[in-house]
């Protein structure tokens, strides 16, 4: 409801407010089942931004060996992830420790990063840069020296922005790239033509079966949010699973401990948390040092998701069946394994049956928008 | 306490700490006081009601619940001078669910001391819990502050002894809430004997920390949110400067000012109670200045329970609650007003919107 609000005055606004540059865009309609695209007020879309952060977003020269860039782990042709990794390879194929999200959708969430450790798409494309297992820059200077000689962008920035040399900052670069993430929006997926379109033979027979679990015995609609007009299919919070910590039980006075001992700013958090998989099992603690946050991660929307394996913070389930078990069995992926102490109160045994498991992950595949319709049949002969 | 005695100013710093602190609660809290050696903290865990089912199969949820707070507890930086169970660790008192709930308290990496709670005394009368935990009434000292646990839980004499045909059925009747069965909590004659002598020992300068099951004051009955001889309690501490009764029973946050005795109630770790004025059925005396705590999303079956981290300097109390999917709060002693107040939600408009029923 609130980024429905916010969206609503935000479009008023975009029809009221002065341009200055670039030739701004009056919000399209939202695909049926997403809410209108809320756009900051400081960040107006226009084409020539849209199509400026796609370059940058491309642009290769913006890592240290010259070979990786945004696409390289939000490609195009894979819901812009880079699936079926299991987390994410910046430069010299380093590894960090987490499953790149999609940007699709993106726009939605109301903090990025898998730990909510960034306010906004513009504050989020600072730090892959700069960190030294992605695109491993020392800081964001050859970015701007780039940007400031290309001819190509000289034209692209004055168009954008009416900024040409000195006067372009990482401020421009990221706006551009949030500009451009924020046209990546898909809906309309089958389940958005049943709920919402009323199109009955949009779902089979099973996957109607498994949207009853989904609400009901499996408890996955408390995270994972439907409501009356829309389906973000996140709640946008942070919560203990059972993943990845579970792994380091017996660490985590001592992970925690080191963490506390010295105030981190923002850049030593990103660097910590995906160079150094333990720490980074810490999960949002890591941000905020809360208890409630301890081994706790975001809720990712669920849009697209047949097409995004494998699962989790950390990629480490590798179908959507063996996410739906590791739910059914209270937060452990191998039934009987000891869960972590810090578990969210929301995670409990399900008592799902095989059947009823199978009807779930059907639904789950009902969620694909018809943009990547292709992929998945691609997906599907596999 | 004259000298310690904080100014408006240092409150408002403390309270300032205290609401960071909120959100770090795993962070240091800075008080400005002039003697610091007299400050310390410790925790408090309460209404754990660890329940079996059959053989080694218990209520997961409960479990969950006490499993977390003492792994939390745990993490304290700096750590806490020791740790209080507030009682009811049990849910029928049977030896499994106490064994089972000592073997889950026995992980904190602290002294812990127990109170009894009526899910813990109503079987046996408190045998088998003293073997593990020791006496039923006690005090001890630490850094110049006298502390004191009560067993609040006990009855009249023919409802324990004479009833009830068998010790499983005295057990259930008295866990039950509006049970026209049940019988009123007291600390009765001889503890409030033992009691008196107790503090006869202790210099009228000194500050007091109480514990007990249920409140030492009465706010409802059907529920026994409600000690009979709470008054006769009070009168014993009332030549004391610097009184604190925190007790448990209640699972929701509450705090009061009677006289020169602060009261505050403890979170449960198994599951919230609603304020008993939702019930609207009999009349309830929650404390005036209690700003209620918001009601439990059903889904995360932590929310709105908790344990709480205390902050004693010099010889007055704050609560941090640390509470599950749920705002921390803060409820400090205001020198200027002289009673506990939350540190943020002070006014009733500016408070928390109550849930008033379920």
């Amino acid at each position: 409801m609130k980024n429905y609000f916010y969206g609503m005055i935000l479009t008023v606004g975009l029809i009221c407010a002065a341009v200055v540059q670039g030739k701004q865009e009056p919000a399209s309609p939202p695909p049926l089942g997403l809410p209108p695209v809320p756009i900051p007020e400081d960040n107006p879309q226009s084409a020539e931004k849209v199509a400026l952060g796609d370059r940058l977003f491309n642009d290769q020269r913006f890592s240290s060996t010259g070979d990786v860039s945004c696409a390289t782990c939000h490609a195009a042709d894979k819901v812009l992830t880079d699936s079926p990794l299991t987390v994410s390879q910046g430069i010299r194929k380093l590894a960090g420790t987490r499953n790149a999200p999609s940007v699709v959708n993106s726009v939605y969430a109301e903090k990025l990063f898998w730990d909510g450790r960034s306010p906004s798409l513009e504050d989020q494309a600072l730090h892959p840069f700069v960190n030294p297992v992605e695109m491993g820059l020392k800081d964001h200077q050859p970015i701007l020296d780039i940007v400031r000689s290309d001819p190509e962008y000289a034209k692209a920035f004055k168009s954008a922005f009416g900024k040409s040399g000195g006067e372009i900052t990482m401020t421009e670069v990221t706006r551009a790239i949030a500009a451009f993430e924020r046209t990546k929006v898909t809906a309309n997926s089958p389940f958005d033509r049943w709920y919402y379109g009323g199109e009955e033979e949009s779902l089979s027979a099973v996957q109607k079966r498994g949207f009853e679990i989904f609400v009901n015995q499996g408890r996955c609609l408390s995270c994972h949010v439907i409501e009356q007009t829309q389906a973000l299919l996140t709640d946008n919070r942070f919560h203990n699973i059972g993943a990845g910590i579970n792994a380091i039980r017996d660490e985590v006075p001592g992970l925690a401990g080191e963490f506390l001992k010295a105030e981190a700013t923002a850049s030593e958090v990103d660097v910590k948390v995906l160079t150094d998989k333990r720490t980074s099992e810490l999960g949002r603690f890591a941000v905020t040092r809360g208890f409630d946050d301890l081994g706790a991660f975001k809720t990712p929307t669920l849009r697209n998701v047949a097409l995004t394996a494998p699962y989790m913070h950390d990629g480490s389930l590798a179908t959507l069946r063996d996410v739906v078990v590791h739910y059914n069995n209270g937060g452990v992926t191998k039934e009987g394994d000891p869960v972590n102490d810090f578990l969210s109160g929301g995670i409990r045994p399900l008592g799902l049956t095989d059947g009823q498991i199978d009807d779930l992950v059907a639904f789950m595949e009902a969620l694909t928008s018809p943009e990547h319709a292709s992929l998945a049949d691609a997906a599907s002969k596999k | 306490m004259s000298t310690s005695r904080l100014t408006r100013r240092g409150f408002l710093k403390a309270a300032g700490a205290l609401a960071a602190a909120g959100c770090l609660p795993v962070s240091t809290v800075e008080l400005a006081f002039a003697d610091r050696s007299k400050s310390f903290t410790f925790a408090h865990i309460s209404d754990a009601h660890i329940q079996q089912i059959r053989g080694t199969k218990f209520v997961r949820n409960w479990d969950r619940g006490l499993i977390r707070a003492v792994a939390e507890t745990n993490l304290l930086a700096p750590k806490p001078d020791f740790v209080v169970f507030g009682g009811d660790l049990a849910q029928l008192g049977k030896k499994s669910e106490l064994d089972h709930g000592a073997e889950m308290l026995s992980k904190l990496s602290y002294k812990v001391y127990c109170v009894m709670g009526e899910h813990d005394y109503y079987l046996d009368l408190g045998e088998y819990w003293s073997k593990l935990f020791g006496p039923h009434y006690y005090s001890w000292d630490h850094k110049d502050v006298h502390f004191v646990v009560l067993n609040s839980v006990l009855t009249y004499d023919e409802w324990t002894h004479e009833r009830w045909p068998t010790q499983e059925q005295r057990m259930l009747e008295m866990a039950g809430l509006d049970n026209p069965n049940g019988s009123q909590f007291m600390v009765g004659e001889k503890q409030r004997a033992w009691l008196r002598e107790d503090l006869g020992k202790v210099k009228k300068g000194t500050p007091i920390v109480v514990f007990s099951h249920s409140p030492i004051q009465k706010i409802y009955k059907g529920w026994n949110f409600w000690t009979e001889d709470a008054e006769e309690v009070q009168a014993l501490l009332r030549p004391f400067e610097d009184v604190t009764v925190i007790y448990g029973h209640v699972h929701q946050v509450q705090y009061n000012q009677i006289g020169k005795i602060s009261f505050h109630a403890v979170m449960a770790t198994a599951w919230p109670w609603p304020y008993p004025q939702s019930y609207a059925l009999a009349k309830s005396h929650l404390p005036r200045l209690t700003v209620p705590m918001n009601r439990a999303d059903p889904f995360f079956e932590r929310d709105a329970t908790g344990w709480q981290l205390i902050d004693m300097k010099n010889g007055r109390t704050a609560m941090r609650y640390n509470l599950y999917n749920n705002t921390n709060r803060a409820v400090a002693f205001n020198p200027k007003t002289g009673r506990p107040e939350d540190t943020k939600f002070q006014e009733p408009t500016a408070g928390l919107p109550p849930q008033v029923h379920y």
